[in-house]
């Protein structure tokens, strides 16, 4: 899977899909999408505070801008998979 | 850590919550985990559900496993399922097809979040209703037929494979193509009435392997409730799902009366973790000892020295209880033949509602990519 994958735009801004509830795990979070009805797990407590965090900033790269390099690949690859699976979706 | 590993040793919540609304029901499958009939004078009323389904949405369980006995006997069925969906908790329903009209087939597409599961027990009525009973074949496909005919997609045929079904694997199958549902299968499991038929009906080693084949190859369009994972040992390939015991740690189940199990196959005072009329459900969930015990690392037994153990993780608890084995060690259906045959005390199953005169049901799912470096796991 690749960030630029089609509909994934880091450069743009995106936020949490309001259908999408988030309870807090002691791994991070266990994330549920209403509308699909599927479950996943955000398995850092970095990520969760990230996907949170994510309408706050004017893209999905300033959000993830604080990190290091293989971390924030490992990010943005995650946010894809959210992106494609309609857990977040553009602001 | 794995996520498996975090599974074991809890969540603040369950995943794979199983909600026995009664157990009342028209039929009296021979293999019924909950051995059901009856209902109980003490089964909770309309507001004692509510107040639970209350505390579930504040606890964030996104959707329920509701059954039975037959839940939709239950007068109040439909208004305790609307009261649900409308406080954030999805409800999947099993049930052998009973009240599944054309119209409530129509009012249940237009109801967001409930998902339908019919039970059936054999792709031919006379293998199905064998075990379940006469009439019960054609009740469940024409329960299917209004499903269908109603425009609802994709719910579910869930099959309890036995020694009689496991050759009809396929034909299980396109009858789920033809409704537009979409199959489950699952493990036969010595609980409740099915202790009684265990001998009889669970699947046989070579047919345990044929199962496992028949996954491999169709396993991303069938749903099993990870209940096969001890067959994890007969190959290379994982079965899909989540490959341990969850029974307590992110399963359980409350039964009609409100009594909180560690599992739904495990209705036992072993397993039994407290009461939702004491101190509500979450209570039971964060404090009860029971629970702790098994959020605690498991010892393997004699399983320890099998080198499949990774794989297999010594199969189903409930399974090895009500066959008298030690918990710790191999399941029942040990698919190396390690699991002890003789000397084994079979303990008497916990509570029976059978209808007098002597004459069913499954478990939900998870996921789980060991060693995935992702910081996300998706269902
Ligand atoms: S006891 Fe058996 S059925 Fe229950 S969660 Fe464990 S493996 Fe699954
Ligand atoms: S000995 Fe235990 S771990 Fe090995 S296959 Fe049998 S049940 Fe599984």
């Amino acid at each position: 899977m690749s960030t630029d994958s089609p509909g994934f735009d880091p450069a743009a801004p995106y936020r949490l899909n309001p259908r999408v509830a988030l309870r807090p795990e002691p791994f991070g979070a266990l994330a549920y999408h209403f509308g699909t009805r599927k479950l996943s797990f955000l398995k850092a407590p970095a990520l969760v505070e990230l996907v949170r965090d994510l309408e706050a900033h004017p893209t999905v790269l300033a959000a993830v801008d604080h990190l290091a390099a293989p971390e924030k690949d490992r990010y943005l690859r995650a946010l894809a998979t959210l992106a494609e699976t309609d857990m977040i979706v553009p602001a | 850590m794995k996520l498996v590993d975090q599974f074991k040793k809890g969540l603040s919540a369950p995943i794979c919550l199983t909600w026995e609304w009664t157990y009342a029901c028209n039929l009296s499958c021979t293999h019924c985990l909950s051995s059901s009939g009856r209902r109980d004078p003490k089964e909770l009323t309309t507001a004692e559900i509510k107040a639970v389904i209350d505390e579930l949405q504040r606890m964030q369980v996104f959707y329920v496993n509701i059954g039975g006995g037959e839940p939709t006997v239950r007068p109040d069925f439909w208004e305790l399922m609307h009261y649900a969906v409308t406080h954030d908790v999805g409800v999947k329903f099993s049930t052998n097809g009973l009240r599944i009209t054309p119209l409530r087939a129509r009012q249940l597409v237009a109801t967001d979040y409930v998902d339908v599961q019919i039970s059936l027990d054999g792709a031919t009525r006379e293998v199905n209703d064998a075990v379940r009973g006469p009439g019960s074949y054609d009740t469940a496909i024409a329960a299917m037929a209004n499903l269908a005919d109603a425009g609802f997609a994709g719910f579910k045929v869930s099959v309890v494979m036995t020694r009689q079904n496991v050759p009809q694997l396929g034909e299980f199958k396109a009858i789920a193509d033809r409704y537009g549902a979409q199959l489950r299968i699952t493990r036969l499991r010595p609980s409740g009435r099915g202790a009684d038929v265990w001998d009889d009906l669970h699947p046989t080693q070579g047919q345990q392997r044929q199962i496992y084949d028949w996954l491999v190859r169709h396993g991303d369009n069938v749903l099993t409730g990870d209940s096969f994972f001890h067959l994890n040992a007969l190959g290379s390939t994982s079965l899909p799902g989540l490959n341990l015991c969850g029974a307590g740690r992110v399963v359980c189940l409350i039964d009609p009366v409100g009594d909180v199990y560690a599992c739904p196959f495990a209705i036992h005072d072993a397993f039994l973790a407290g009461n939702v009329r004491e101190a509500g459900f979450g209570r039971v969930w964060r404090e009860s000892p029971l629970f702790a015990q098994l959020r605690e690392p498991q010892s393997a037994g004699a399983c320890a020295s099998c080198g499949e153990y990774d794989a297999c993780q010594g199969g189903c608890m409930a399974a090895k209880f009500f066959t008298g084995l030690p918990l710790a060690g191999p399941d029942p259906e040990c698919v190396k033949g390690n699991a002890p045959t003789t000397g084994l005390a079979i303990p008497a199953q916990g509570k029976d509602h059978s209808h007098r005169k002597r004459v069913a049901l499954g478990m939900p799912s998870v996921p789980a990519k060991p060693c995935d470096p992702s910081p996300l796991a998706v269902r």
